[in-house]
């Protein structure tokens, strides 16, 4: 009987939080409109600014790029049956001369504040890995970490400027976190799936993106100005380049990244070499 | 005092404590609870905070860094900070399973409360975070039916991916496991409660499961309560399945008594064992000679022994996370010699100039017990770690692929095989679910009396053991470890024992009788005369 009074107080007291939530977010976020995309890794396009132009980006990849580790799916046989190839880890995506799963902000240059959209973004664990394997986030947005394999994932975030967690998921759920500080990059692990691991950019405004397969990105509705970008890749290290969009204009920009950039590599999650100083990269 | 203040200083030049840093400093000079953290904490933890005092390179787990405010042992959700009851239970409790005692006893609750506040300077998450402890209720009945229930939750839930089909804590997930640092972490054995970093009670179990072990791969099963996949009951009978593996800490008694039997079971499976006493001996890292071993991956072993008038079988359990040599678990024997022998592994020096990860032959599982050559007599007995060139001990060894062996220890590190016909020992092994069972088998006559043992009845004699964990870098001096104990044989009493006194009470009645009678006789006759 307690038991049951307790669980009704705990969806009652769910829904009213739900409810304020939902009211809240929707205050906030009038601008969202245009925001048709906002599950894929690029940040959700920002309220119309005045005269707001674009950067339109490139990163170009030089070299051989490593041959991806293969993941051993055999204790999860139901993962391994979603794949149609055999899976490998997603550390270096590059294909024709073009590098994919870049993260690029704008680190310099912006003045204003900039509500989060009540739109979250989802991750999904599918395969027993995450989809997409790297995203961009607002501070105070959502990201919806989704479970669709039916078995037990757990979703270890593992940032320094903001608070780290670990939920299990031991079944098909979803489960909303938000960031409150900005963070270049959060890494996120699954400890039952050792290769799974994806990275979250995270950044105070709504001007970012992520570069696709063939390594374009945009970010789009940016007010006249100048500004510092910068790009982060997990393997090869952080980019930073100077960019002026012109009012209505469009900037084009490339960044440059080959495969002797590997000494910049972000320290791939666990390995014991400098415990203290491998989410770093993205604050230097 | 200085080096916790430049290393301040330092972060704040990196703009990585902007606004804190000064007040930080200001706060951290003056608090009560510094010089009771640097003299008592410092050692392990570091003046800073950082988790990089001297001695913490000696540690797995490490010391907590407590600079990112991430503590395991909470009574709040996954991602949240402790409150300060939380930090202040593990400051006088401790932190079991791992080298972080408990200081109630030895501070006083004063100090132990500036610690407290102390530690929350080396976190600016402290100064603007909130903090709010869940209301976990209380513990439901334990029954028959909770257990069950419990058991199948243990399965949906899919926690043996980690703790294993027995919990013993060799799930399929094991070997890759690492904490926030990357320092490789071994999921709890749940069949020993007593390790359990957050305790051992229904209770601690139950909020380990609700709010996670943050810092470590237990995630918080919260948002699945909310989600609708286990409910709240379900989370308490996992919990009491839990604690239902276990139990609390074995006593360990310094002598093993070998019962008679009329004969002696050879297989680690014979049902007989199932009656024959078992003793708990607690083995810990060896850490007297080089290169020394701190750790440990097996914390004890059951010991049970029978004779009859012939043999003696000793069988030995005790939990192991894999059958070692086992490939899935090579990177992580690597990774443990890294983060323990940075600088003495094998293949160190390759490791300096390429960053790879030294390479550590394969080793098997392997266990030995060792005995003086002869029975003492009197108190002196040989050393107690493998003996020395003076005074060796007669061992038994079984190692995992190869089987038995006798040797002789001539000091630390220093088993030689026994030469000659040997003494006619056996072994018996099976792998189980993360536990090995090992029957060492042995007339109870030695041949060779010069070097090997015969074991007297009625006598204590002498021993000790020692547990390698191949997959865990453990080979050599690398190992886990006891003091002496002590094996007894017992024997059935023999009948003279019973008649003697009954004889001599028989014997003592009949003079009795005759001195009275006599006595008697004599009286009458002068009273007639």
């Amino acid at each position: 009987m307690r038991l049951t009074r307790q669980i009704t107080g705990l969806m009652s007291f769910l829904a009213i939080a739900a409810l304020v939530a939902c009211g809240g977010g929707g205050g906030d976020t009038g601008g969202a409109e245009g925001g048709g995309e906002t599950a894929t890794p690029a940040g959700t396009p920002p309220a119309a600014v005045a005269d707001a132009g674009s950067v339109n980006g490139t990163i170009d990849f030089t070299g051989s790029a490593p041959a991806n580790e293969p993941i051993d799916m055999g204790e999860e046989p139901a993962c391994a049956e979603k794949h149609s190839s055999p899976p490998t880890r997603e550390t270096v995506v590059a294909n024709e001369g073009k590098l994919a799963n870049v993260f690029v902000y704008v680190k310099e240059g912006l003045t204003g504040e900039f509500p989060a959209p009540s739109e979250a973004v989802e991750v999904d664990q599918n395969g027993c890995v995450y989809i997409p394997h790297v995203i961009g986030v607002q501070t105070g947005q959502d990201v919806a970490f989704k479970n669709s394999d039916g078995l037990l994932h757990n979703i270890k975030a593992a940032p320094t400027e903001n608070r780290p967690f670990n939920i299990s998921q031991p079944n098909n759920m979803t489960s909303p976190r938000s960031f409150s500080a900005q963070e270049v990059m959060v890494p996120v692990q699954c400890d039952v799936h050792g290769w799974m691991e994806m990275y979250i950019g995270v950044v105070d405004h709504p001007y970012f993106a992520v570069s696709g397969d063939d390594g374009s990105f945009t970010i789009e509705n940016l007010p006249p100005g100048s500004y510092t970008l910068e790009a982060w890749h997990e393997r090869y290290g952080v980019q930073t380049q100077q960019v002026t969009v012109e009012p209505n204009g469009t900037a084009t920009v490339t960044f440059a990244y080959n495969a002797s950039m590997a000494a910049n590599a972000v320290v791939p999650l666990g390995t014991p070499i400098d415990p203290h100083g491998h989410h770093q990269a993205g604050d230097r | 005092m200085r080096a916790a203040a430049t290393s301040f200083a330092r972060f704040a030049a990196l703009g990585l404590l902007p606004v804190t840093a000064s007040a930080a400093i200001a706060q951290q000079e003056d608090h009560p609870g510094r010089p009771v953290y640097d003299r008592w904490c410092a050692g392990c933890h570091g003046e800073d905070g950082r988790g990089e005092g001297d001695a913490a390179g000696f540690m797995l787990p490490r010391p907590r860094d407590f600079t990112q405010a991430l503590y395991q042992v909470r009574s709040t959700a996954t991602g949240s900070l402790p409150t300060d009851a939380d930090i202040l239970r593990v400051i006088d409790e401790g932190m079991p399973g791992t080298a972080m005692p408990g200081w109630r006893d030895a501070l006083t609750e004063r100090e132990r409360e500036d610690l407290v506040t102390y530690l929350k300077t080396f976190s600016r998450f402290f100064e603007s975070e909130t903090v709010e402890a869940i209301d976990f209720g209380r513990a439901p009945a334990a029954s028959d039916e909770v257990l069950e229930e419990g058991r199948q939750v243990y399965q949906t839930l899919e926690c043996f991916k980690c703790h294993g089909e027995a919990g013993r804590g060799d799930g399929a997930s094991a070997p890759t496991q690492e904490d926030d640092t990357g320092f490789p972490i071994r999921p709890a054995d749940l069949t020993q409660p007593w390790t359990f970093n957050g305790g051992g009670t229904v209770e601690d179990i139950y909020q380990r499961l609700r709010t996670g072990l943050d810092g470590t791969p237990m995630p918080s099963y919260t948002d699945a309560m909310e989600a609708g996949i286990a409910t709240e009951e379900q989370l308490w009978s996992v919990a009491h399945y839990v604690k239902s593996l276990g139990g609390d800490l074995p006593v360990a008694r310094e002598v093993v008594e070998s019962s008679r039997a009329e004969t002696v079971p050879s297989s680690p499976g014979d049902s007989a064992w199932t009656d024959v006493e078992r003793f708990w001996i607690p083995l810990v890292g060896q850490i007297i000679v080089r290169p020394r071993w701190f750790a440990p991956a097996v914390t004890g072993v059951w010991v049970q022994a029978v004779h009859d008038g012939n043999d003696i079988a000793v069988r030995l359990t005790w939990n192991d996370r894999s059958q070692s040599p086992d490939p899935t678990w090579s990177e992580w024997r690597s990774r443990v010699m890294e983060v323990m022998e940075p600088h003495e592994g094998p293949g160190a020096a390759a490791a300096d100039t390429t960053g790879a990860a030294p390479t550590v032959p394969p080793a098997p599982d392997a266990i030995a017990i060792w005995f003086p050559r002869s029975p003492p007599t009197g108190m002196e007995r040989p050393y107690f770690f493998m003996g020395n060139a003076r005074q060796p001990v007669y061992a038994w060894q079984w190692e995992n692929g190869t089987g038995a062996r006798e040797a002789l220890g001539r000091g630390p590190g220093r088993l030689e095989t026994l030469g000659g016909e040997g003494n006619g020992l056996t072994t018996e092994a099976v792998f189980d679910n993360g536990q090995w069972s090992v029957v060492f088998r042995r007339p109870l006559a030695a041949t060779d009396t010069e070097n090997a043992l015969s074991f007297p009845a009625g006598t204590a004699v002498p021993m000790a053991f020692f547990a390698w964990d191949g997959d865990n870098g453990e080979s050599d001096t690398r190992g886990a470890l006891s003091s002496w104990y002590f094996l007894q044989l017992t024997e059935p009493t023999p009948p003279t024992l019973y008649a003697t006194p009954l004889i001599a009470v028989l014997l003592t009645a009949g003079i009795g009788i005759f001195a009275v009678g006599r006595a008697q006789r004599r009286e009458r006759m002068s009273e007639e005369s």
